[in-house]
């Protein structure tokens, strides 16, 4: 971990030169990366609630059995963006708003390395959003072939499908240049004497978490255009009477797929890492092993996909080497779970908000993990794909894993970002009924699955019934919650205690010795690590 | 990973708010319903994709034009040059992956699903399906004819290298200040670029009018349609950009010290090169 050096380093020149254009202007013209951070921070809260309001009309339709509220086409529709939104709208962006904000501060760098290209990074987002949400008003409604959109239901599908594909073109091309920001921010800018292994583990979690994405987005581009000219250009790659295959799509697809969803929790490990030391102060146990397991983790994540693809047909040796591949990402999972619990191990631990999601992270995201290790196993996956027994598992780790993380993220730093202290009663009753309302949701979807119910069907056989509705109430008090949030983080930023350079006593990290809030410019003269 | 450029970190370009990025976001809000709205043949679409792309333009210029104007006045760096250097190689990077995954299906069609549709499990379906390549796959019966890579393709590959030849020629011209060398150099270069696209188009003509051999003439007409015109697209972009440089050149700008502008692009030139072969072995050669 990065020493704190033992001199002031906010200079009074750091100050001189922060003028900017005022109101709109100033946020559509900036190559500031805090600014850009909470763009980035803003958007994904924004289409977090989007994502949510399709994931609450889901489960109103799915409150009783039979057909009540939506007609099925819609509920496609709606299973397919709340996906789709939530995925590239919500998590990524909000793992990147993170990065924009902490890594410059963390390793003492002045901004991103590209800070125009930086604002593009953002400012291509708004427009993909806009493409995927009118969809839903083009005629035929949108995309609605779930958000993987197989072949060949994909080709069939009317104009929405052409809009998500272009959606996806522009989003792939903000998180490659998100991307290579940040590969070359970390790369070429940290503070003199910050060596890669002294670098903060968030930091580290967002370079290998970013070399994933240079790696699969273009495959995402790639499998998408392919998509795109069979359904307009008369190409065949998927169809099997011109000598494709729609199982072809899968495989490009599940390329990306896969480590796509590394993608989305490797940095939420980041924040982790760097909150249970400061509240346990303690420093990381296992630093290294924790570099290590990431990398690890990173590396098994491209030679996995097809445990996504187990009853599509393949054959035995191809079932085997993925299953006990994807059973191997259990051990790297496993060092980091044994670290975090180690570094709490006799730790001098308090609980504030950051700390409570943190440790709701590790024993949900755990149990996320196992059930994704019996996922793995082909004879099971086979009685398991395509139910709610799926749902359960990627929701333990994408809710409870990712946003747990953000919200324990957001919670550690808001002090930094806004000046202030957040209500820590609000932040811990945010905690607690997140917590259960999360577990209300999605815990029963396990027995649903195991018991054979699909997943993106809008109606259900009688004996589902019950188990149904405790999900659905769940999915209400779970978003009620969110609000509290929102409450939570407005109230910070309009006032409260003030706070202090360095609020949590145990926090090691560059940022921390900034003041609250940071001057617009940090680290112009980079500071000298020991 | 240097920690030697420390002394000059205190003054790593940051640049000021810029109207660029949100331009080029404008055009491609305006191209991304332009071009779903066109794939489908709805007229309104044609004119927004040509506005989206007539913005796009606009912001290259812009936006390019504000960056050399910066490396000319001596804005950036070693930090920041090194900062250019792996941007740009990470960019090429994906780029590889990009064309990964077109090969990666070439691949897949010919080795897997095409000899898997011949296969006596689909006798029923397919009885006299071979499964040899070239083929349109078993549902499509017209006849066509493969593109053989000896003639154009050939030329096209001599084209290529000899135009990797002499951007590096050009290179040696810039490093020694050779001025007259490097224009000329560089002049080759992009017109041996836009010969093989017209080559390349003139090709296609061929294919289409004399071979029977289309966009959707099944796996073979998939790939070799999308794995050369992706290439296509990219020698054409390369071009545009040598031509820029060459321009660059004109107005004096480079030095024998600083011209990251020059060497990115020659990457850049050198991937679409290295492209080139994959394409004239998998695709035309091993028929």
């Amino acid at each position: 971990m990065a020493a704190i050096p033992d001199h002031d380093v906010v200079h009074g020149a750091d100050h001189a030169h922060d003028h900017h254009p005022t109101g709109l202007m100033r946020w559509l013209t900036t190559t500031n990366h805090k600014d850009i951070g909470t763009l980035y921070l803003w958007f994904s809260f924004i289409m977090f609630l989007t994502g949510g309001v399709m994931a609450l009309t889901i489960r109103a339709e799915l409150f009783q059995p039979g057909l009540q509220i939506v007609n099925p086409e819609f509920f496609n529709q709606l299973t397919t963006m709340h996906g789709l939104v939530m995925v590239f709208g919500a998590i990524m962006p909000a793992f990147v708003g993170f990065a924009n904000w902490q890594i410059p501060m963390m390793i003492g760098a002045p901004d991103m390395a590209f800070a125009r290209m930086n604002n593009w990074s953002f400012w291509l987002l708004p427009p993909a959003a806009l493409l995927l949400i009118t969809s839903f008003f083009a005629p035929g409604g949108a995309a609605a072939g779930g958000w993987t959109f197989y072949p060949p239901l994909s080709v069939q599908m009317g104009i929405g499908m052409d809009m998500m594909i272009f959606a996806i073109h522009i989003l792939g091309a903000s998180s490659i240049m998100g991307s290579i920001n940040i590969i070359t921010t970390i790369l070429n800018m940290r503070a003199p004497g910050m060596t890669l292994m002294k670098m903060p583990m968030f930091v580290w979690t967002w370079l290998i978490t970013a070399y994933l994405l240079v790696l699969v987005m273009p495959v995402l581009a790639g499998v998408v255009t392919m998509l795109l000219t069979d359904r307009n250009f008369g190409t065949n790659f998927f169809n099997a009477a011109g000598g494709g295959d729609p199982v072809l799509f899968q495989h490009v697809f599940w390329f990306f797929g896969h480590p796509e969803v590394y993608i989305m929790i490797l940095p939420s490990f980041g924040i982790i890492s760097e909150v249970i030391p400061a509240f346990s102060r303690k420093p990381l146990f296992g630093y290294s092993s924790m570099v290590y397991a990431t990398a690890s983790i990173a590396i098994l994540s491209c030679i996995v996909w097809a445990h996504h693809m187990f009853t599509a047909g393949m054959p035995v040796v191809g079932q085997l080497f993925f299953m006990y591949g994807t059973m191997l990402i259990a051990v790297p999972t496993g060092v980091k779970v044994f670290n975090w619990t180690a570094t709490m191990w006799r730790g001098s631990m308090t609980f504030e908000t950051p700390m409570l999601f943190s440790i709701g992270f590790i024993f949900l995201f755990v149990i996320g993990g196992f059930s994704g290790v019996v996922c793995a196993i082909v004879p099971i996956d086979v009685q398991v794909q395509d139910t709610y027994y799926v749902i359960a598992h990627f929701h333990y780790v994408l809710v409870s894993g990712s946003l747990f993380a953000i919200f324990a993220g957001a919670y550690y730093w808001l002090p930094k970002w806004t000046g202030h202290m957040y209500d820590e009663t609000l932040g811990k009753w945010h905690f607690w009924l997140s917590m259960f309302f999360f577990n209300l949701t999605f815990f029963v979807q396990h027995f649903l699955g195991l018991a054979g119910m699909p997943r993106r069907i809008p109606d259900y056989a009688l004996q589902f019934a019950d188990f149904n509705m405790i999900s659905s109430i769940g999915a209400f008090g779970f978003g009620m919650t969110q609000l509290l949030f929102l409450y939570v983080v407005l109230k910070c930023i309009r006032g409260g205690a003030k706070a202090p350079q360095k609020p949590w006593e145990g926090a090691k990290t560059l940022e921390w010795t900034l003041p609250s809030p940071p001057p617009y410019h940090t680290f112009e003269t980079p500071p000298v690590v020991k | 990973m240097s920690q030697e450029a420390n002394q000059e970190a205190s003054h790593y370009y940051v640049p000021a708010p810029s109207p660029w990025p949100i331009t080029g976001s404008l055009a491609l809000l305006f191209m991304g319903f332009g071009a779903a709205l066109s794939v489908n043949r709805i007229p309104l679409g044609y004119g927004l994709l040509a506005t989206g792309f007539a913005i796009l333009i606009y912001m290259l210029f812009g936006w390019f034009g504000t960056v050399a104007r910066e490396s000319e006045s001596g804005k950036f760096n070693k930090k920041v040059d090194k900062s250019f250097r792996w941007g740009m190689s990470w960019f090429i990077f994906t780029e590889v992956m990009f064309f990964g995954a077109f090969f990666g299906a070439l691949y897949y069609m010919r080795m897997h699903s095409v000899p898997d549709l011949a296969d006596v499990e689909q006798k029923a379906l397919w009885p006299d399906f071979t499964g040899e390549w070239p083929t349109a796959g078993p549902g499509i019966t017209e006849k066509f004819m493969p593109m053989g890579p000896w003639g154009l393709p050939a030329l096209n590959t001599l084209i290529l290298l000899t135009s990797g030849v002499t951007v590096t020629w050009a290179h040696w011209a810039l490093k020694l200040n050779k001025r007259g060398q490097l224009k000329l150099g560089l002049f080759l270069t992009f017109a041996l670029g836009f010969l093989f696209v017209g080559l390349q188009a003139y090709e296609y003509g061929h294919a289409y009018s004399e071979m029977n051999l289309k966009l959707s003439t099944g796996a073979y007409g998939a790939s070799f349609f999308m794995l050369t015109g992706f290439h296509g697209f990219h020698v054409t972009v390369g071009s545009i950009m040598l031509f820029v440089i060459w321009c660059r050149v004109l107005k004096g700008h480079f030095t024998p010290e600083n011209h990251f502008g020059f060497e990115g692009v020659a990457w850049y030139w050198h991937f679409v090169d290295v492209v080139w072969l994959g394409l004239f072995i998998f695709v035309y050669w091993l028929i």
